[in-house]
């Protein structure tokens, strides 16, 4: 077999068999993963959640992941946030002609890995070569569906004045990995994406308590761009304490030369969670016994001033808007 | 500095209660900071602070930007800073140029600039060199690495300034400057001292919540002594003699000249070109450009809004036809532009 993709390993025939058996059908391995041309599965016991995320990211490996990880992330931690245990994914590549199938195999793995440890099944797949230039690498779009969680139902909609708000870990990092990994500053930093599957998290929090009014995945607009969406869903307005939001000491440093604001930059494993202030204790205690939310902390609270913004009360005592999010920060970070 | 030091900077600044008192950052930095900040709140009524014309972006005249198009539609590819990208010159921005064809490359440095001039040996690259004392180093390092490696496809267009005669042409609009501490780290607090012989004060002032803090604390209670006065608030960077190194290489490279600043006008001795000797590698020379004159756009209040004689909010344009999403001024292009930071941190809302 040839060490890079050919256009012939897309065609349907003999090579699209030893492509899909070389690299994807060991991996993905087991009793559901069809064969056929679509999965059969059993129907769980509660209403499901669906979701669908496709996945460009460039450079397609980074500190902390690559793209294969990424896409099992981004789609488990959106059924997450609707309190749902994921259950079953199928994935769609689309490969460029000549990419490197070593590459391949280890974006397969890294799937097949954060699959395993999110607990979801990988189903079905599909395989497609696009002609060099056609597109940049390889992209991926993943579906997944999942089980919602008796008596969970967070929403965007659903905070209140006096909630607590909640990040379950530190901000901007992924974003800030992907800026360095494309070397346009010539800037050195020890940052890797905080990229993760946070089911573990969700789980530990609706085992101590279902009270929780929103879960949101802040992926590509960052935690900032999130709490805009809330206050503008929820009518609500939105108080933060400026230094209690966690930024990595070296994330903070590329921001500050960089002029950019860490709750704009995007990630992969972080979740805002706004709950009634009396719960919060608990969820933040339950978060930081989860795998990928040690870093959790309480960053500010749901008002009813100034609906529709976020405040931010800054460490000289003032307070000041945090300005809303637009314009184009960084294109392909997911 | 303890919380407690900290706080009582900021009641220093909350409590004043002398007479009305014109602060100006000179720093397109510290006007960011401020707004980020919400520092503006903790200012007694008797207290405004001005956003002057530290943001080089903001105080590049719109004829520098025709003259960028110029060189574009003769087939250059321009290399630039991403903020110039989108000032609108007096009919077009170097987007719109980029849109129908131009080539305009951003780069993060001038080094990057030059790089990319050796690596397109068949393309003529004119970097836009813009900025203060705290970036011409860099231009005048690459000015004099490409030619001494003879590097043929690669020329500055120059529009840089210099700080001291602008603080002489804004003397009237403030009682107190807030001096740039990156500017200072590189030409020193000589200037600063004179200044204060000849009546003009001024605090020296960093970047961070309780340097800027500290500076305005320091402001408000030395002009309560009735005296000129300069104070470096800065000193953790800022030594009195800067950086000598860097001062000898702009002086080898470049030579003051009049310049044009967008909104203030004409200021002696206020900008910065290449001397004779580098005539090679400066566009102007170059590529025998003509003399371009630009046409602000008459409705813009820039200029007024970086003298301090009125709020952004005050202009017609204003979050209406001027965003930061399709700027009509310079002031709304920079994150460091007042014009921007005022639409960004909610219009003065807080």
């Amino acid at each position: 077999m040839s060490k890079q993709v050919t256009l012939a390993m897309g065609a349907g025939g003999k090579q699209t068999a030893e492509l899909i058996d070389k690299v994807f059908a060991k991996r993905f391995e087991s009793p559901l993963l069809t064969a056929d041309d679509a999965a059969v599965l059993e129907r769980p016991a509660g209403r499901i959640a669906m979701s669908t995320d496709g996945f460009i990211v460039s450079p397609s490996f980074f500190p902390g992941g690559n793209i294969g990880k990424l896409s099992v992330c981004g789609t488990v931690n959106d059924l997450a946030c609707m309190g749902a245990r994921p259950l079953y994914l199928t994935c769609a590549f689309v490969i460029e002609e000549g990419f490197d199938l070593d590459k391949l195999e280890q974006i397969a793995d890294a799937m097949a890995k954060t699959a395993a440890e999110a607990g979801v099944t990988l189903v079905a797949g599909d395989t497609k070569v696009a002609g060099k230039g056609q597109v940049d690498g390889v992209f991926i779009t993943t579906t997944g569906v999942g089980e919602i969680v008796e008596g969970a139902a967070p929403a965007g909609a659903n905070a209140r004045p006096g909630d607590a708000i909640i990040v379950t870990g530190d901000v901007g990092r992924h974003g800030c990995t992907i800026l360095l990994a494309r070397d346009d500053f010539g800037i050195e930093a020890n940052v890797t994406s905080d990229c993760a599957p946070l089911w573990s998290s969700v789980e530990a929090m609706l085992n101590a308590s279902k009270n929780i009014h929103v879960i949101r995945d802040a992926t590509r607009g960052g935690v900032g761009t999130v709490l805009y969406e809330i206050a503008s869903q929820s009518g609500v307005g939105i108080s933060l304490d400026a230094a209690a939001v966690p930024v990595d000491p070296a994330v903070g440093g590329v921001c500050r030369m960089l002029g950019l604001e860490p709750l704009y930059l995007a990630c992969e494993g972080r979740l805002v969670v706004i709950a009634p202030k009396d719960e919060a204790p608990v969820l933040v205690e339950a978060l930081r016994s989860a795998p990928h939310s040690k870093g959790a902390a309480i960053i500010g609270e749901v008002t009813d001033e100034r609906p529709g913004w976020v405040v931010m009360n800054t460490e000289v005592g003032t307070q000041t808007l945090l300005p809303q999010p637009g314009g184009e920060l960084l294109p392909r970070i997911c | 500095m303890s919380g407690d030091a900290r706080q009582t900077a900021a009641q220093i600044v909350q409590s004043y209660d002398g007479p009305p008192l014109r602060i100006m950052e000179v720093c397109g930095t510290h006007t960011h900071e401020i707004f980020r900040l919400g520092i503006r709140s903790l200012l007694p009524p008797q207290v405004d602070l001005i956003s002057g014309p530290g943001c080089p972006v903001c105080v590049t005249p719109v004829g520098f930007i025709d003259e960028a198009l110029w060189l574009a539609e003769h087939g250059v590819t321009i290399a630039t800073f991403g903020d110039l990208v989108r000032v609108p010159g007096t009919e077009r921005s170097l987007a719109d140029a980029r849109a129908d064809g131009a080539r305009v490359q951003v780069v993060y440095s001038p080094l990057d600039a030059l790089s990319y001039a050796k690596e397109h040996a068949d393309e003529q690259v004119t970097f836009l060199s813009v900025g203060f004392e705290t970036t011409v180093p860099a231009a005048c390092l690459v000015a004099d690495q490409a030619l001494e490696e003879g590097v043929s496809n690669f020329s500055l267009l120059t529009a840089n300034k210099t700080m001291p005669n602008a603080y002489a042409a804004l003397r009237q609009s403030a009682d107190v400057f807030l001096y740039p501490g990156h500017v200072h780290a590189i030409t020193g607090t000589a200037l600063c001292e004179e200044l204060a012989e000849q009546g003009v004060s001024g605090v020296l002032a960093g970047f961070t919540a309780k340097e800027l803090v500290t500076a305005l604390a320091v402001a408000v209670r030395k002009s309560q002594e009735g005296k000129p006065f300069f104070v470096n608030a800065y000193p953790r960077v800022v030594r009195p003699e800067g950086t000598p190194a860097a001062v000898a290489l702009m002086d080898k490279v470049m030579e003051p000249v009049d310049a044009e600043w967008r909104g203030l006008g004409v200021i002696p001795q206020s900008g910065l070109q290449l001397r004779e000797a580098y005539s090679a590698i400066d566009a102007r020379k170059k590529f025998e450009m003509p003399h371009i004159e630009g046409k602000p756009n008459p409705a813009c209040r820039c200029g007024e809004v970086l003298q301090g004689h009125c709020k952004p909010s005050d202009c017609p344009l204003f979050g209406k036809v001027c965003t930061p999403q399709h700027p009509v001024g310079a002031c709304m292009v920079s994150g460091e532009g007042a014009c921007s930071a005022y639409f960004q941190y909610g219009g003065g809302q807080l």
